[in-house]
């Protein structure tokens, strides 16, 4: 299994978790409804080590599934290797985006490098779908080296669909990025836009 | 009806010693805090619905919306479930020791301080819209552009208090362990501690590993006390790290409320995310999950009547636990990409994962003494004891799933770790077992007063349990379609899950006002105020002989 793109993730996910928690939710109703009877009987019997080792594995093959299944984890440990197809820095101060781009089009199964840099609060950059769906994002620190020159937040990201994403901070940065009326003053529509990928994604 | 409102069933206040009425003082500012913070999330709930929310405008305006949700966890977190957590150990430390506790002076003065420190936090942020969040992240707290310097000042007091309040509830809590009177009379202290880290517990594992006699076949301390001494070095570190992070905002407001301020890059904003999430993170993967282990292996003892299941293996599962918790803060710091890889590897992801495994030792543990005790009666208390594994069994395992570099892209800051994690650890979770701890306790504590309606008993935990899931399910939803959990949305954007998670939250509302009411019918509004009467009987104990009170009495003059 290999996912290309978050969407692809987030179902997966969604599809499983519900599973567990279905699982999870009748297996204790189930013994909560035996605990009050006599005759009940183990329709299983765990073993106890059997039962550690469950949980060992879960916690530790989820992170195994994730680094080979999800190609971000491996590219974003070993980004400072990886050449990007293109860069684009720009930068926060008082809410507002500096040296923005007005439109950034990228080729399908480009990998793209953002770094973006804050002037003076923690920010978040985050990409969404038009359908609100998130399909990344990094948290934007604020800082300086001894030089004066802004510290770098930066993530590698390889787009494989087609698709239009606006961008905004993921990140609570106080009522001033909003207007009175509650609007996202660092909300900038269609900013990104990938192009040439197949139907079902991939080149 | 009317009677009952004013006398209660059967409860005489004037009966209840010293720890009995703190206890209760306690308890009571607890759930009147519960109120108010069920009341803000509905709020928070309302107004993401949108347009069509019947709320006034004015709640969807900004400074007021982050200025509710700034304090929602305060007093949900600190006013309401430190203060019920601290009161239930309050009582069940000198409970299970057969020791008085230390001072009830000291006790009341938990309570106060807790509550005047909420309050302070809550009107700072009702008065002055000061609205930070309660992450704190470096630099937004010292930004007086956006907040006033008085509100912080106000705020960060309050805060202040709070601690200087857990502080109070710590010192008690090991002075009660480490008298030397009743049973513990001729224990050492190094005795005491071997037990309280569970080391005993280690020993006895290992010592039958190598065919040995075991190390301690009466352990000094109850794996309750134990785990309660465990997650009280966590309570107390955490109250460390938060206090001094206050008295830093603090020095920086002051500074710029005389004129002259400071400058705030002086403060390395990641550095300072590491240090504020370590001891922040203290709260949820340490005290909660420590303390709700030992509160499910007590209730199980309790409801049961027998012997805990592997209790050597629970004794050295709380000291792993407590070494866990320390190292596990990364996980909050995975889309920070400043943040070492080696430390998101190995503390936000594998060692995280421990917690699966301690959490799941719990359950099982307590799953298997219940099972071992069957049949048993499904009394209120294995009721609220059940939703409290179900609570965990959910949350736990959606925090791991996120603490992950792979979903933490997509997850990090969104209403899946809010409301499929926090919410139905807490509500869900943390709350229904000090339910579960609440119903077993009543009697004791209110000496045998009978609970006014069991039928309403049963409509606050069905409502609670279904409403507590379903608005964490549903706000998980909402944040695996990308709805950000520190974000404001006012166009209805995702519209059907916030109205779902909406009426899910109105049942826990409800439920909370259907237990109060209860429990005002129970003991009466004469009961109520008796309460925070002075206790004409001053003894600080439950349950043990005159002799030992008195030997108490002797070691408090001395102090």
């Amino acid at each position: 299994m290999n996912f290309t793109n978050s969407m692809e993730l987030l179902a997966f996910h969604e599809t499983a978790y519900t599973i567990y928690a279905l699982m999870i939710i009748s297996v204790i109703a189930w013994f909560g409804y035996n605990l009050t009877r006599k005759e009940a009987k183990s329709v299983v019997r765990i073993p106890f080590y059997w039962y550690m080792a469950f949980l060992v594995a879960g916690g530790v093959g989820h992170h195994i599934f994730t680094y080979n299944a999800i190609p971000w984890v491996s590219q974003d440990i070993s980004r400072e290797h990886i050449t990007p197809d293109a860069k684009y820095q720009f930068e926060i101060k008082d809410h507002k985006w500096i040296n923005l781009p007005k439109k950034i089009t990228i080729q399908c199964g480009q990998t793209i490098e953002f770094d973006v840099r804050s002037h003076d609060l923690v920010y978040g950059f985050g990409l969404f779908r038009q359908d609100g769906t998130l399909v990344t994002q990094m948290q934007v620190n604020p800082g300086t080296d001894v030089n004066g020159i802004l510290d770098s937040n930066d993530m590698l990201w390889t787009f494989h669909h087609n698709g239009v994403f606006d961008l905004t901070s993921t990140e609570y940065s106080g009522p001033d990025q909003y207007d009175e009326n509650g609007r996202d003053l660092m909300f900038v529509p269609k900013l990104v836009e990938v192009v040439g990928c197949k139907d079902g994604g991939q080149k | 009806m009317i009677n009952t409102l004013i006398n209660g069933t059967n409860f005489d206040h004037k009966s209840l010693n010293a720890l009995q009425k703190v206890t209760l003082r306690a308890v009571v500012m607890s759930f009147l805090f519960y109120g108010l913070v069920a009341i803000e999330g509905m709020i928070m709930r309302m107004v993401q619905v949108g347009p069509s929310n019947p709320l006034p405008e004015m709640f969807s305006h900004p400074d007021h919306y982050f200025s509710i949700m700034t304090v929602h966890p305060i007093v949900g977190i600190f006013g309401s479930t430190y203060q019920l957590v601290f009161a239930a150990f309050m009582f069940l430390v000198p409970f299970l020791t057969k020791k008085p506790l230390y001072s009830i002076k000291l006790a009341n003065a938990v309570w106060l301080l807790i509550t005047i420190g909420t309050a302070l936090a809550w009107i700072a942020a009702f008065v002055w819209q000061y609205a930070p969040l309660y992450t704190l992240y470096w630099p937004l707290p010292a930004d007086t552009t956006q907040f006033s310097a008085i509100g912080g000042i106000v705020f960060i007091v309050g805060v202040a208090l709070i601690m200087v309040g857990t502080l109070g509830f710590i010192y008690n809590i090991y002075a009660t362990i480490f008298q030397k009177v009743g049973v513990h009379a001729n224990k050492t202290t190094k005795e005491l501690l071997i037990s309280g880290f569970g080391i005993d517990g280690m020993l006895n594992l290992w010592y039958k590993l190598t065919g040995r006699q075991p190390y301690s076949k009466e352990p000094a301390l109850a794996l309750p006390v134990v785990a309660i001494f465990r997650g009280t070095v966590d309570t107390f570190l955490d109250a460390i790290v938060i206090l001094s992070a206050g008295v830093l905002v603090l020095v920086y407001l002051i500074f710029d409320a005389s004129g002259s301020a400071l400058d705030v890059t002086a403060i390395d904003a990641l550095l300072y995310k590491n240090y504020f999430w370590w001891g922040l993170d203290l709260v949820a993967d340490g005290l909660v999950l420590i303390y709700v282990a030992g509160s499910w292996y007590l209730l199980a003892t309790l409801i049961t009547g027998q012997k805990l299941f592997m209790e050597n293996v629970a004794r050295a599962a709380l000291m792993l636990e407590l070494l866990v918790s320390w190292m596990v803060w990364s996980h909050h710091l995975l889309a920070d990409q400043g943040q070492p890889e080696m430390m998101k590897l190995i503390s936000g992801e594998m060692v995280t994962a421990f917690e699966l495994l301690t959490q799941g030792l719990a359950l099982f543990i307590t799953l298997v003494t219940l099972w071992k005790a069957r049949p048993l009666k499904m009394t209120m208390e294995l009721k609220y004891l059940l939703g409290g594994l179900i609570g965990f069994g959910l949350a736990v395992p959606a925090a791991i799933i996120q603490a992950d570099m792979g979903m933490n892209r997509v997850l990090h800051n969104t209403q899946w770790i809010i409301m499929a994690h926090v919410h139905i650890a807490l509500i869900v979770g943390l709350y229904m077992t000090l339910y579960s701890a609440l119903y077993v306790l009543w009697p004791i504590v209110t000496n045998n007063t009978k609970m006014w309606s069991s039928k309403l008993s049963n409509v606050h935990f069905w409502l609670y349990l279904i409403g507590g899931v379903g608005m964490g399910a549903f706000g998980g939803m909402a944040g695996l379609d990308g709805m950000l959990r520190r974000h404001l949305y006012v166009n209805g954007e995702f519209n059907t899950l916030m109205i779902l998670a909406a009426i899910c939250g109105t049942m826990v509302l409800i439920a909370w006002a259907i237990f109060l009411f209860n429990i005002v019918m129970s003991v009466g509004i004469k009961g109520l105020i008796g309460i925070f009467l002075p206790a004409e009987d001053p003894t600080a104990s439950y349950g043990i002989e005159p002799e030992t009170v008195a030997q108490n009495h002797k070691v408090e003059e001395k102090a």
